[in-house]
This record gives C-alpha cells, structure tokens and sequence, in this order.
C-alpha cells in the first residue's frame, strides 16, 4: 500500500520541505492552512489547499477534529505531521489510523511512550543507554527529592514529567532550594501540563548537546550518525552541525550503537531523534530524549550522508522496509545549518513579522537553502519565526565555516529583521573555529562578544 | 462625551490575561490610568504586555480574547 497522496498537517519551510519529497515520489499533496497562512509558500506548491481555521495554532493546525476532517474531504491516505504542531501527539497519530489513513510516524503508543520523560528514560535504561544520574522515575514527594539530591549532589534540575521543548525546568543549588521551589514546580507542572509529576537529574554543567538520526521500519534499525547542536539561546537550537567533529570516533561509535539499541527496544517505525548531554572531559554522553518525528535540523545529517530521510519517511510508512542498511550508511564532509529567524538580535530578539521586500538566495556547490519564503511575502505574526535554513556542506569543517561565510554574505532578505548578521558574526568567531562551546556558550556569547562588536550596549542606552 | 481609542503596537494575537489561570487585567466598564497593563499580544510565541496610553473610565474592549489584531487596530476605547 505505498501512498499515493499525503495531507501536510504543518506549515512554514518543513511544509515545503515535505511537498517537495512527496513530488518527487510522484505522491499528490494537499496542504492544510490557517486562515492567515493562505498565501504560504506550501499552499502554493500544493496540489490542494485547504482552509482549516482561525490563525490561533489551537483552532487550526493544532485542532485534530479540523485536520482530520480535511484529510477525509480530501480522499488523501496519509498525513505527514512535520514537526511540533501536531507530530508529537499519540491521540492525533491514533485519529488518523481511526480514519483510515496511514500516519507518517510512529505508532500512538511509540509516541506517548517516548512522550513521557519518565518512561522513556526507562526504557533508556532497559536498552543500556547511558541516563543522567537522578530519579529512577518521577519522584514521590520532597523527602524523596532531598534524598536523590543527596545522591546526585547539587546543582540537580527538577522536570515537569509531561514537559517538553525547554519547558518545566527549574535548576535548584541548594537543599534549601529544593526544598522551596520542588512544591511550586509540581504545581506549575500541573498547571501547565495537566500532570504535577516531576523528576529529576544532575545538572551537567559544560555540556554538549549531541543527537542521534535515527530511522526504523519496525524491524531493521540504523542510524545515520550524530549531529552537534550545543549553540541554543532559550533551550532552542541555533546552529547545527553534523558530524560532532570533536567526538572521539570510539565515543561516537558507542553513541550511535546506543541510539539504535533505543530503536530496536522499542521496535521503531519511521524518522527519530535520540538526544545526549555529552561530557568533553569525562567523554560521558547521557540520554535526554527521543523526539519522534523529523528534526528541523534534519538536512545537516541529509548532507553528510547523501540520503534523503523525508522520502525515506514515506516509503517507510507505506510499508516498504528500510532502503538501506547500516553498512551503506557512509558520512562525508561536514554540513552546518544556520537557522534564520525574523527576530532582531540587536534588540533582544524581539520578533519582527512583516512583508518581505526583496530575496536572494545564494547559490552554488554544496549550499541549500530550506525557506518559506518569497518576495513579497507577508510573514504573519502568529507563529514561530523561522523563516529558513540556510546548509552548508563542504568536505572539512574549515572549509565549510569559509563557504558558510560567503553564503551568508549572499543571503539577502529585506523587509523584516533576521538572524542572518548574527550567523555571519558566529561564522567568523574563533571559539566556534576551535569548537570550544557548549550549551551555555551562545548566551553569555550575546551578552558579549556579538553586543560589543555591535555596539549593542550602547545603543540600548 | 468624547472617546479615546487603545491601538495595538503590534501585529499579533490579543489576550485579556497574562496567563490563562489569572484573571483579566481589565474587565468592562472599569477606569484606565495610562500605564495600567490591558492586555498581552503574542507575536511570533512571545509576549508583550500592552499598556494603556490614555486615562479614562468605562473601557469597552472592541477585540475579543485570543483574537488577531494587526499593528494599530483599535482594541479598547475608554469614555474621557
């Protein structure tokens, strides 16, 4: 049963990334829209367009009930979930299979499994992945906190176990910390999440943020090596690259066994992400979490490796097995991806939607660009600021930061502030040269280097 | 009587609270000192608080909870 027609229940640049693969695959598209999204890109490109509502994301691209009754009145027989939105959600992956449809993902269960931090650090530990020392799940009450604290030492991070993306996290130093703040996190949790259950874990200070790209068909289970995404502002990536150019290859070989152990404990199915916090000095790597769908930062590992994952995500989910085995999997060259967004770094990121007056996109050897955008463009305002990614692959890392530079230098968006100046600045910075970051690096970065050489500071006062 | 009007300084989607479990910064009907938070926009997942620019009583709110605005649309108009 290989689809022959797929609903894009996402918008913005992985919607076009989407319909791009599925046209390429000779699958018809029909492209769901909010009310404010009826000039994207991807409507556009799409076979079908479909109206699903007002432009809060919770009346349209986040209401299962409007999505699922388009992808019927369509006749599609599979829907791709992109990433947020909808993709990580058991119950929107259980409607489509409900409603006839295949659901390019995991299965329900998979996703909720995973979903939950708690569990899936269980199922972590039952594959033998590395987890980061703290509770072995959520964590009673404070006495229980008080004595894992004692165990793991200070500073520890108390997690909301429905949380996600950042969010439901709070560092405490102290005893008296946790003691003070355990009882307002389970409550914010619950708040929030709908769940007050907490865990906990040691805080890794200096740590890296590697992934995995892994891939299943339920069956066979691989991985297409690991990517290095430790310059974040906000716990949101900003710059990735594949591979982790400093990772020892014994290390490396260990983490990517460990990502597909996960895989295979769980009888994966379709296109995941298993994240570590990785120790330079110890050359320890431990388990955060499986992301079950595509990554934004997915075309880094696509570069290196030649291999088109979105493709691979349909053919998978329409029942075919893996198109390649480990052994075919082969890494060449370094990619970095730089993530531009309509903020304004200059001011505090503030966001910046607006009309797009003039586009240039650069082109040439090993440069690809992943956009929602085009010239005359309105950007609304009412969701994420991504706007494009701009890849950049070349056969070593110092040859990659050059093109990366000139590429950025080509890249013309007018109209609204972006991100395209800070890149350039990270493209030429000497830390990022030797790679002596880490997930903490970016901000005080900002504060700093990027405020001085702008003369940030002073324009603020 | 004369009215003044409350404009949005941003494009974006208009909230009544600063978070779904407090209560709304205004309710109908109250006074507005200039300066008094009325609302919040989110613009692209952040949030502003908007404050009012004008002092008046009996504020009538003209866009509805979790509703878009566009950058200078009236939200809210008070009697002078």
């Amino acid at each position: 049963m290989t689809i022959t027609s797929v609903l894009v229940a996402n918008r913005g640049e992985i919607a076009v990334r989407i319909i791009k693969a599925a046209k390429e695959l000779g699958i018809r598209t029909v492209q769901v829209h909010s009310a404010a999204d009826a000039d994207m890109l991807a409507v556009r490109l799409a076979d079908e367009a479909i109206d699903i509502g007002s432009p809060a994301p919770k009346k349209s691209y986040l209401n299962i009930d409007a999505v699922i009754a388009a992808a019927k009145a369509a006749g599609v027989d599979a829907v791709h979930p992109g990433y947020g939105f909808l993709s990580e959600n058991g119950d929107f992956a259980d409607a489509v299979v409900a409603a006839g449809m295949t659901f390019i993902g995991p299965s329900g269960d998979a996703i909720r499994l995973l979903g939950d931090k708690v569990a899936a650090r269980g199922v972590a530990a039952k594959a033998g992945v590395p987890t980061v020392p703290g509770s072995d799940g959520r964590v009673a009450d404070l006495a229980a906190a008080k004595a894992i604290a004692e165990r793991t030492g200070f500073p520890v991070m108390i997690k909301a176990a429905a949380g996600g993306g950042g969010r439901g996290i709070r560092i405490v130093n102290s005893e008296l910390e946790l003691e003070q703040q355990f009882p307002l996190a389970s409550a914010e949790a619950a708040a929030a999440f709908g769940d007050g259950g907490l865990y906990m874990e040691k805080v890794i200070t200096k740590a890296r943020h590697v992934e995995v790209q892994i891939f299943g068909d339920g069956v066979n289970f691989v991985h297409f090596f690991e990517r290095e995404c430790s310059l974040q502002r906000r716990r949101q990536k900003v710059w990735e690259e594949a591979q982790a150019f400093l990772l020892p290859q014994v290390v490396r070989e260990r983490l990517c066994e460990s990502a597909v152990a996960l895989a295979r404990e769980v009888k994966y199915r379709g296109a995941g992400t298993v994240e570590y916090l990785y120790d330079d000095e110890s050359q320890e790597f431990y388990f955060i979490e499986v992301n079950t769908r595509i990554q934004v930062e997915h075309p880094v590992t696509e570069m290196i490796t030649g291999f088109d994952l979105v493709q691979e995500m349909f053919k998978v989910a329409g029942g075919a097995s893996l198109s390649v085995a480990q052994a075919d999997i082969k890494a060449k060259g370094h990619a970095i991806e730089c993530r531009i967004t309509a903020e304004n770094p200059a001011k505090d990121f503030a966001p910046s939607p607006g009309t797009v007056t003039k586009l240039v996109v650069p082109e040439g050897e090993g440069i690809r660009f992943d956009t929602m955008l085009y010239e005359g463009y309105t950007i609304p305002p009412f969701y994420d600021s991504l706007l494009g990614k701009l890849i950049v692959w070349a056969p070593d890392r110092d040859a990659c930061l050059k093109r990366l530079a000139k590429a950025l230098t080509g890249l013309q968006i007018e109209g609204v502030a972006t991100t395209v100046g800070l890149h350039l600045a990270l493209a030429s910075d000497r830390s990022v040269h030797k790679g002596t970051f880490h997930t903490r690096f970016l901000e005080s970065w900002l504060e700093t280097e990027f405020a001085a050489n702008h003369n940030i500071a002073s324009e603020v006062a | 009587m004369s009215k003044l009007e409350i404009r949005s300084p941003l494009p974006g989607t208009f909230y009544r609270a600063s978070s779904p479990d407090t209560p709304r910064l205004k309710e109908d009907g109250h006074d507005v000192q200039a300066g008094d938070p009325i609302g919040v926009i989110e613009v692209m997942k952040t949030f502003q608080q908007i404050a009012a620019d004008v002092t008046g009583k009996n504020v009538t709110f003209l866009v509805e909870n979790e509703e878009p605005v566009m950058a200078g649309q009236v939200i809210a108009e008070v009697e002078q």
